[in-house]
């Protein structure tokens, strides 16, 4: 009981031997005794407030030894927006090379069809017997340069329309990139999270969050010029190359 | 000629397949990724596989380890056609047994090339 009283502070026994010295005029014993319980006093607010202070250190230093946080406010955050900005890049070239292909087909087309309905009021003449030799001879002419005219046209259309074809591969490359920043908008969510449960009321290691070892081989979606450098090739020879480099 | 083109984006798919189909085949299916691949290639007769790497669930590398695993169809040529262009990838798909590795984007022409180099090696 005396120990626990003692942990205390201020105890009984003192506030009684203090009342007793005043009792009896002694106040420098009063005085000495008065200290004695401040001091009490004092040294356990002085403990708590260590803990206290021990708590917010730990609790500082366990954020900062989470260097996934560090990294992703100076590599990928940064990095993600270099990826968002190469999105915006091939989105719009993709809706321009689009846009020239069907620019260029669309007066072809619209050649074609007006040849071929002045083509075919002659044919309908000539068909009804009522051309005359001199305007035969004229569709004769128009005939051969019709097709020789039409075959490269047409041409022209199926390799635009083989262009519009292949500039819709953006909505893979971009879609891959985006996922791959939606994952890291995912990671600093989880971090602002565990942030706040630090600074709230109870302290929660910062452990969850583990600097993995990047695996070589992951899957990590498309190179963007300028984030991904290391050891990536830049082309579809480079790819031959190594491949033939290795008996391929 | 029975082909299986695996790739998640939809719209890579459909690319593929125009592509192919200009070549003269028309025999394609298509498959998400590579868990939902795998049972068509084992029940199916396909006769050359084109596959995405990065995909949910079972990625194509490992459908390509998985394929040479099965002997029923350890030989069927395998193509990539992948943005994953990182040197150990590459080099990781070719002691995987690989026939081919193309990297988006790619054009119309390169595809063609590819698959008719591995025609070409089947044939000799």
């Amino acid at each position: 009981m005396a120990e626990n009283n003692q942990e205390k502070g201020i105890t009984l026994e003192m506030a009684r031997d203090m009342l007793a010295a005043l009792e009896e005029g002694d106040s420098d014993r009063a005085e000495s005794i008065l200290e004695q319980m401040t001091l009490a006093n004092d040294s356990e607010l002085f403990q708590k407030l260590g803990k206290l202070t021990r708590d917010l250190h730990d609790a500082l230093a366990g954020f900062q030894i989470d260097s996934r946080i560090v990294d992703l406010a100076e590599n990928d955050i940064p990095d993600a927006k270099e990826r968002l900005n190469y999105v915006v890049t091939m989105t719009e070239q993709a809706a321009h090379r689009t846009l020239n292909a069907v620019e260029e087909s669309l007066p072809l087309t619209e050649s074609l069809e007006s040849q071929l309905k002045s083509l075919g009021n002659s044919w309908q003449v000539f068909r009804r017997k009522e051309m005359s030799s001199d305007d035969f001879r004229s569709l004769c002419l128009d005939l051969d340069a019709f097709f020789d005219q039409a075959g490269g046209q047409m041409k022209t259309i199926h390799s635009d329309l083989s262009d519009v074809l292949m500039a819709q591969d953006y909505q893979d490359i971009t879609g891959q990139i985006i996922r791959r920043v939606i994952g890291l908008v995912q990671e600093v969510e989880a971090n602002l999270v565990s942030l706040v449960r630090i600074t709230g009321q109870k302290f929660t290691s910062g452990t969850d969050m583990k600097d993995e070892e990047e695996d070589k081989i992951k899957a990590v979606g498309p190179a963007v010029p300028g984030v991904d450098t290391s050891e990536v090739v830049s082309n579809q020879d480079d790819v031959d190359d190594l491949l033939s480099s290795l008996g391929f | 000629m029975k082909i299986l083109v695996v790739d998640d984006f939809s719209t890579m798919r459909r690319i593929i397949k125009n592509l192919l189909r200009d070549l003269g085949f028309t025999n394609i299916s298509e498959a998400d990724d590579g868990s939902t691949a795998l049972p068509m290639l084992q029940s199916g007769d396909f006769d050359f596989l084109v596959t995405d790497w990065n995909m949910p669930i079972m990625t194509g590398i490992d459908l390509l380890k998985a394929v040479r695993a099965d002997e029923r169809l350890s030989t069927m040529p395998v193509l990539l056609v992948t943005a994953e262009a990182k040197k150990d990838q590459i080099v990781e798909a070719a002691q995987a047994g690989v026939n081919g590795y193309v990297v988006k984007p790619f054009t119309a022409e390169t595809l063609k090339e590819k698959i008719e180099k591995i025609f070409e090696r089947i044939n000799s």
